[in-house]
């Protein structure tokens, strides 16, 4: 028994690996602080002198909310108060707001995750009538001072007539509770709010470290139309800024192709009062499925693919509209659906007339083109484009297709929900772990799990200390480790045995073996006992 | 008094017609899903189990029509019948018998065939515990808004299904599975299709959510095929599968009909077994999910409303064709063959080995016996 049993356990032992269980159970339980910088930028003229005395200022705020039993959140903005600079006032003086912005970003470029706010007088022209609030394509706002605001205030209230304005501006620029709640929606399962909400998270691509986009030029009727695209310059100039300007969140890759007789799976039906044909928004939902099965895909990873139809239609069913659920005719000509990527329409009827030798030659103009891809790409990705609120004008995006604090907007969604998704895939990872004591636990296993671990230590505390990059960086090294720890070939457990099982493999081996030992120990046992009996009956 | 009545009347109809297409909109995004997968698995292999393979396929021929590319099917049949040399109509598979549905069809993409079909294989499949090499085609790729289809076929008892008749998967198995799919979130919601004997033991352990079950058999029955083929010889299909292709071959890709629908296939008059269903861990009324939400691919769609004005003229790539030319390499072939040694034939010159074990074996067993007939003594009178 002394030798045998200790061999035994070893030998059906299974190897285990070290794992940081306490470490794991202390992420399960999220508190996390999301930390943003606000500076606040008076110009001249809307505030006094007395009131400028007090001012460079900074003050700080918390916010605190509590989403379930294991997360909760903490917002803090620390803002800073001060007077505009000779060279910022000049700036100020541009004629429109965009000129402003430029050369407002030209003196000094802020860094990621942080905010300007430039506060300027009711006289200004700078904003129209009706805006309050412009915000720029930088990280930089322009906020008009109230009407009611006029000398003789002190300045706690000066400041708490602005303190809305600008949180509702900081919760458009930087991060709202909406948002980032539905980024957590991988560890929190909340009942959906309003449908808006749910076409929001269902519509956006999920955090992935590697996008394929596939761009597609499908034309059903080769021998009317020679299409010319100029598809290797037009993502060049248009798409390659946006996806540069992307790389911190993940890696992309472009192909394209052009696919030859590909018909639209449903019939467009002839209008007369538009004289054209026209696809109505029901028959939409059935156009991609017929068209998908001929895409194929030359992915060789697992990553998500985005696709981009180009849909030029034959001659017999030119030109072709689409038409929303209202009968009325869409200026864009496309659709995408959530998750898998755009469609778009382009008629080249109006290029020819009517005793024409075909095929013709027809070159595409790629920037409409690319300009409806951008667009739809954008929605893809996550980058929310909610209506403002009533008051604030908001730029349109640059040639990079998106703005710097769109950008940030996009980083702080991601981080959290990568590290949220990193948190989950550890914790069900170690009680996966934990309850099935029969997997191995290898070695490679039990370092990705540390690294993801202490990427998740990282990543929380840079989100505290608001510097949003190496957050960024950070969780999407824990999501990397995390995913390749769960996902790991070996850990499959195929050594499900039932107890009844157990017994029967140990009972037939066993039982013979207990049956004369047991024998033996009770001779023993009655010999004792017939020797003590003996001793008794001599002493007496 | 009349008009105003008649105005207000189709006032009432618009405002209750522009909210009908608000309930559109609204139903449109109500399932919650955005792609559809479908893993159609047959376990059982052998000429006379023609009948899982003819029902794994015409689940998979109507998952195609209503709309699931092969991207997105993961097919695991256990054995070729199509091409198996006992079929007397070889590259087709019969679902009724006077051949009147060849589901084996033209474009059939088996992606786990023959003894890949295993235990490990599908729970790698479902778990995504894939080795890095596999490819594409052989992954379940889906995400939190995927609602996934498992049909699996075969033999199978209380409380497992077993696997080419070697091995087999238990109940416990499949619900920690679908566990562990849940905590990475790799469905939205899931329908789990049996058609086994003694089918419905294989439900009872599942405690994720989101899960609904059907079976051909309640614990204790089994369930039966539905007729043979004097021609082929063999049973075609079992009747629970028939009659749910019948049901399936009614629904297109924009049909109504809900799951109340799929629960009424196959009576006990017609199956003699009695299907059973599983629904309480669904978090939906089963009356308000479509059949297509699961067997179809309804793409949810928007349209986009916004586009950005790009002014930039397009960059030429020119310059870097420029560079390309000049630096391609000129690439030949290897040489495949020896050629030349084919041709001329030369003899290789063998290297020299020690003598291998069975000749020393049989020396040593020579030189026994000699010395032990003759005698050491006589050693000298030989040499």
């Amino acid at each position: 028994i002394i030798i045998g049993v200790p061999l035994w356990w070893r030998t059906t032992e299974t190897y285990r690996a070290w794992l940081p269980v306490s470490q794991i159970q202390e992420l399960a339980n999220l508190e996390l602080q999301l930390s943003a910088d606000v500076e606040v930028v008076f110009a001249r003229g809307t505030v006094t002198p007395e009131q400028q005395k007090k001012i460079p200022l900074t003050l700080s705020q918390d916010d605190e909310h509590v989403v379930d039993e294991d997360t909760s959140l903490r917002y803090r903005y620390e803002t800073r108060y001060r007077t505009a600079t000779i060279m910022e006032e000049d700036a100020l003086n541009q004629p429109t707001a965009a000129e402003a912005d430029l050369s407002l970003h030209m003196l000094s470029e802020s860094p990621c995750g942080s905010l300007v706010v430039y506060v300027v007088p009711e006289s200004t022209s700078l904003l129209p009538e009706d805006v309050e609030v412009y915000i720029g394509q930088r990280r930089t706002a322009l906020l008009r001072i109230g009407t009611q605001m006029r000398v003789g205030r002190t300045l706690d209230q000066l400041l708490d007539h602005l303190e809305p304005r600008i949180k509702k501006l900081l919760q458009l620029m930087s991060f709202s509770h909406t948002d980032i709640t539905a980024a957590l929606s991988d560890r929190v399962r909340l009942s959906p709010g309003n449908k808006e909400s749910i076409a929001d998270s269902m519509r956006a691509f999920k955090s992935s470290p590697g996008y394929e986009i596939t761009f597609s030029l499908l034309n059903p009727d080769p021998k009317s139309h020679r299409l010319h695209w100029d598809i290797e310059g037009a993502v060049q100039t248009f798409i390659q800024p946006l996806l540069t300007k992307l790389e911190p969140l993940a890696n992309f890759s472009i192909d394209s192709q052009i696919l030859y007789y590909a018909m639209l799976g449903v019939n467009p039906r002839f209008d007369n009062s538009h004289n054209a044909y026209t696809l109505n928004a029901d028959s939409l939902a059935h156009v991609i499925n017929p068209v998908e099965a001929r895409l194929g895909s030359n992915a060789a990873s697992s990553n998500p693919v985005l696709n981009f139809l180009l849909y030029v239609p034959d001659a017999n069913h030119s030109p072709l509209y689409i038409q929303d659920r209202k009968k009325q005719q869409v200026p864009s000509n496309a659709f995408h659906s959530p998750r898998w990527g755009g469609i778009m329409v382009y008629n080249v009827n109006s290029f020819y007339g009517p005793d024409v030798a075909f095929p013709v030659d027809i070159n595409i103009n790629m920037a409409k083109v690319m300009g409806v891809f951008l667009a739809q790409l954008r929605l893809l990705l996550g980058v929310q484009s909610s209506t403002p609120p009533p008051g604030f004008l908001v730029a349109p995006c640059g040639s990079s297709g998106l703005a710097d604090w769109e950008l940030d907007r996009l980083m702080w969604s991601r981080s959290v929900e990568n590290i949220a998704t990193a948190t989950t895939t550890i914790t069900s990872l170690a009680q996966l772990l934990d309850q099935i004591g029969n997997i191995v636990i290898n070695d490679n296993i039990a370092q990705q799990v540390s690294s993801a671990v202490t990427s998740l230590q990282l990543a929380v505390a840079e989100l505290e200390s608001g510097n949003l990059g190496f957050a960024l960086q950070y969780s999407k090294e824990a999501i990397l480790a995390s995913e390749r720890a769960f996902f790991d070939p070996s850990l499959l457990h195929l050594l499900y045995f039932p107890d009844d099982q157990k017994f029967a493999i140990y009972i037939p081996l066993f039982l013979p073996m207990c049956v004369p030992i047991l024998l033996s120990l009770l001779k023993i046992a009655s010999e004792v006992r017939q020797r003590r009996r003996d001793k008794q009956t001599k002493t007496d | 008094m009349k008009i105003p009545t008649l105005l207000s009347l189709f006032a009432a109809c618009f405002v209750a017609g522009s909210a009908n297409i608000e309930e559109n909109v609204g139903q449109f995004f109500s399932s919650g899903h955005t792609n559809n997968w479908a893993v159609l698995v047959c376990t059982s292999r052998f000429w006379f189990n023609y009948r899982h393979v003819a029902n794994t396929l015409s689940v998979y021929r109507s998952v195609k029509r209503l709309g699931i590319p092969d991207s997105h099917i993961v097919l695991m049949l256990a054995d070729d019948m199509a091409c198996n040399h006992r079929n007397p109509k070889p590259a087709t598979v019969f679902s009724h018998k006077n051949m009147e549905l060849n589901v084996y069809g033209d474009d059939v993409e088996v992606d786990y065939r023959g003894y890949e079909v295993t235990v490990e294989n599908f729970l790698r499949v479902l778990t995504g515990r894939l080795p890095p090499s596999t490819p594409r085609s052989k992954r379940l790729l889906s995400d939190d808004r995927s609602n996934i289809l498992i049909y699996l076929t075969g033999h199978g008892g209380n409380g497992f299904l077993k696997f080419q008749d070697s091995e087999e998967i238990s109940n416990v198995e499949l619900a920690d599975a679908f566990e562990q799919m849940w905590q990475k979130r790799r469905y939205n919601e899931l329908l789990f299709i049996i058609d086994t004997c003694q089918g419905a033991s294989m439900y009872e352990r599942f405690y994720s959510p989101n899960l609904m079950a059907l079976a051909s058999s309640q614990v204790g029955e089994d369930s039966l095929s539905h007729q043979p083929d004097l021609a082929i010889g063999v049973h075609l299909m079992d009747r629970y599968t028939f009659y749910l292709l019948e049901f399936l071959e009614d629904i297109h890709p924009a049909s109504k009909a809900n799951m109340n629908d799929l629960f009424k296939v196959c009576p006990k008059s017609q199956c003699v077994s009695t299907p059973g269903h599983r629904t309480d861990l669904f978090l939906r009324d089963p009356g308000s999910v479509l059949i297509t939400d699961f067997f179809g691919s309804v793409r949810k769609v928007e349209i986009t409303t916004e586009t950005i004005s790009l002014t930039d003229p397009i960059k030429q790539v020119e310059e870097i064709a420029v560079h390309g030319e000049q630096e391609k390499e000129t690439y030949s072939y290897v040489d495949q063959l020896p050629v030349s040694e084919i041709i001329h034939q030369k003899p290789k010159q063998k290297d020299w080995h020690p003598p291998d074990g069975f000749i020393l074996g049989l020396w040593t067993l020579i030189l026994l016996v000699f010395f032990k007939s003759y005698g050491a003594k006589h050693l000298k009178h030989i040499f």
